[in-house]
């Protein structure tokens, strides 16, 4: 018999080496995710994915999964950490999502809705970040970047151009582009690249597209975050 | 005239009445009365805070989000930035002219909306004032007053306005903040099931819009001493017109007659507004003010909006309405008619058309099918000019080559009506405030004038005139010598 787990109190098989999440995932149980993905190892910065094990607050996404271990996700005390952690992320950065060309296709968005969080609670940090146009094809609107390194893993680990990176710390944290201007014209990101098809929130985008798919027809206007993250795979 | 009354002599030494904020009309408005010891009117002035603010806020951001992004200029005319700024666009994107569907589309999608804030403008804001009087008690002077009162009337005002914003939902997405409109045309048709159901109820509009035409025209010819006369002055008159002289409210070429309806300019193309058009700004005013270039900022002013356009056209390209046009014209008696209070006959004759169009648009087949995207030369600047619900829109951007808006530059409807409306408040205090103590009847009365320019700050979430109206009497060095709160 293989070995168990029970998520909020129904039991779930995994096999060594698997996270919480991931065997969750194969069970069908969701748990919320942003800095997780499917191709990547886990990076364990957005927190979305805490659980609770033991009286412990853990990240699923890293937290391998353990025989007879007690996982609590889908409860209100869960929920409510993770929908402040989302409110701490929309005043990180500068997200205006009635007018951003990403809704309905954005993760950060989705989760808001499907985590219930119906209003700000922290004061808006209003951080300064330009956007970077100088691409031909790619825009960077470095007001929503929520630091996943989606783009740097996928650039350096699958790409082979490591076109991106994080730095600095704390709340001066912020993406740059690899490049001795800092100009995203002057690295050899094409759009086809997986980095520029990656991120989970509206900072890289392919340019000239914006409204061309109708708000409302897009992919969390029609399906809830916690069903499409499990049929695609992501 | 009443210019002298402007900037009065010795200001200094006057006492001042501020009505803030208007009721019914968004935070924004203060109406500042200068009064001398005897009560007589030295001075009126309309205090509007303009959106500047936003043309700094669209620089520097991409061109396809500047359609979504302006619709939050405004709460009550989203689509018509949202479409003025497509259009403008277009010229980016080389989509010059867009697809026949994506023309029809939008065309649908803006008579929607002018039908829509038509109605919520005449049944909610202003039909309460003429149906009551504007000295009635404030307790019945709203919506709800009418409801009781005239029950035909409110319901068929609610059903207009909520027929129009189906069409706006069933083409742009949704009813507020929709995405319909794109650079270079439309991101969706009509489906047949709106269609369908749109066209249900197409007739029964157009005939509520009839009866709504033929309501205010009683109230009119009842007291004509009252709606002909009331705060009334001569000015220039704008808008768009068709290249054949016809009412277009969605494209077209500019237009400009003087005050006794001769025409100064015609067939003024919209990428050359600014050959024609300055902004005039004063010290005591956020708002510009606009004038014809070749009068100056003097004779150069001009009223926009359902009264200049009714009377700028040379006729109504639907039947009813050009019926209705005519009456009009005629009840001028050779004249150009000039009284704020006929804004609102000229606004229900154009309700009524933008009903007519769009029961005939709901039959064009290039609303539910055809492409929905033109492209052509890229180009560095689009002007977009529409007539929107409150007069002539223009959205003017230039695009940098790496796609962001490097200038924006937008003059919107109750920008061009400043010297209008500043004009109806000096003549409406001259008339009916000097000489006479304040009370809240004539304190209305100012506010009546305002409102029938239908300012973009009237506010939907006000209609039922519960705004509190602040009086404020002043010594105009800014010592409050009483004030008066009326909630
Ligand atoms: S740009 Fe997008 S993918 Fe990259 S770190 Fe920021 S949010 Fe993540
Ligand atoms: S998904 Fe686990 S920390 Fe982000």
């Amino acid at each position: 018999m293989s070995k168990q787990f029970l998520f909020d109190g129904r039991p779930v098989a995994f096999e060594d080496g698997q996270t919480i999440l991931q065997a969750a995932r194969v069970a069908g149980h969701y748990i919320p995710h942003l800095c997780w993905h499917p191709d990547f190892p886990p990076h364990g910065s957005c927190k979305l994915c805490i659980v609770k094990v033991a009286g412990r607050h853990v990240s699923s996404c890293a937290m391998p999964a353990k025989e007879g271990m007690e996982v609590e996700s889908n409860t209100p005390e869960i929920n409510g950490e993770r929908r402040a952690l989302l409110q701490m992320l929309f005043v990180e950065g500068n997200h205006f999502c009635p007018s951003c060309e990403k809704s309905g296709n954005c993760q950060l968005q989705a989760l808001a809705y499907d985590l219930e969080m119906t209003g700000e609670r922290f004061a808006h940090f209003f951080p300064e970040r330009p956007v970077d146009a100088s691409h031909p094809d790619v825009l960077l609107d470095f007001n929503r970047c929520i630091f996943c390194e989606l783009c740097v893993r996928a650039s350096r680990d699958v790409d082979g151009k490591n076109v991106f990176a994080l730095t600095e710390r704390g709340i001066n944290k912020h993406l740059v582009v690899n490049a001795e201007s800092g100009r995203l014209a002057d690295t050899d990101l094409a759009a086809d690249d997986l980095a520029a098809n990656i991120c989970p929130v509206g900072v890289i985008l392919k340019k000239r597209v914006g409204f061309a798919k109708p708000i409302g027809e897009r992919t969390y206007d029609v399906k809830p975050i916690h069903l499409v993250a499990m049929e695609d795979g992501k | 005239m009443t210019a002298e009354l402007e900037t009065a002599e010795g200001r200094e030494t006057l006492r001042k009445v501020a009505i803030d904020p208007v009721s019914r009309i968004e935070g924004h408005g203060r109406v500042t009365l200068l009064i001398d010891d005897d009560d007589q009117v030295c001075e009126a002035r309309l205090h509007i805070v303009e959106f500047r603010g936003f043309e700094v806020f669209i620089q520097g951001r991409p061109y396809w989000e500047v359609p979504v992004m302006v619709q939050r200029l405004c709460g009550i005319c989203p689509v018509s930035h949202h479409l003025a700024a497509s259009k403008a666009l277009d010229r980016v994107v080389g989509a010059v002219p867009p697809s026949p569907a994506a023309i029809q589309l939008r065309r649908l999608m803006h008579y929607g909306q002018i039908l829509q804030s038509h109605a919520l403008h005449f049944f909610h804001l202003s039909s309460p004032d003429m149906l009551f009087g504007f000295e009635a008690e404030l307790g019945k002077r709203n919506i709800v007053g009418v409801a009781e009162a005239y029950p035909d009337v409110a319901r068929q005002g609610v059903l207009l306005r909520k027929f129009g914003q189906e069409v706006i939902r069933a083409t742009a997405g949704k009813r507020i903040h929709g995405t319909g409109a794109v650079p270079g045309g439309m991101n969706r048709h009509l489906s047949l099931a709106d269609r369908d159901a749109l066209r249900a109820d197409a007739d029964q509009m157009v005939a509520w819009s009839q009866a709504a035409v033929e309501l205010v025209k009683r109230l009119h010819r009842a007291d004509p001493g009252l709606y002909d006369v009331f705060g009334v002055f001569r000015s220039g008159l704008a808008s768009l017109v068709r290249a054949d002289g016809a009412m277009d409210l969605y494209d077209g070429v500019l237009r400009f007659r003087d005050g006794d309806g001769g025409i100064i300019l015609d067939q003024v193309p919209d990428q050359n507004y600014r050959q024609v058009l300055q902004e005039d700004v004063k010290s005591w005013s956020y708002m510009k003010f606009p004038y014809l270039m070749e009068r100056g900022p003097d004779l150069g002013w001009y009223k926009v909006g359902p009264l200049a356009r009714v009377q700028n056209c040379d006729f109504i390209p639907s039947p009813l309405a050009e019926i209705e046009r005519r009456e009009f014209i005629d009840h001028g008696k050779g004249d150009v008619i000039h009284a704020p209070l006929a804004y609102h006959w000229a606004r229900m004759i154009e309700m009524l058309h933008a009903a007519e169009v769009i029961r005939d648009l709901l039959d064009d087949p290039a609303c539910t099918a055809g492409e929905l995207m033109a492209q052509g030369t890229r180009g560095k600047e689009g002007v977009g000019i529409i007539e929107a619900p409150r007069g002539t829109l223009i959205h003017h951007y230039q695009v940098g080559d790496d796609d962001l808006v490097t200038m924006c530059n937008l003059i919107v409807s109750t920008t061009h009506n400043n010297q209008a409306m500043n004009t109806a408040v000096r003549e409406v205090a001259k008339r009916y405030l000097s000489g006479r103590k304040l009370t809240e009847g004539l304190l209305n009365h100012i506010e009546v004038a305002i409102r029938a320019f239908d300012p973009c700050l009237s506010c939907a979430t006000h209609a039922l005139g519960q705004m509190p109206l602040v009086v404020e009497l002043a010594a105009a060095n800014g010592e409050v010598i009483d004030r008066v709160v009326r909630d």
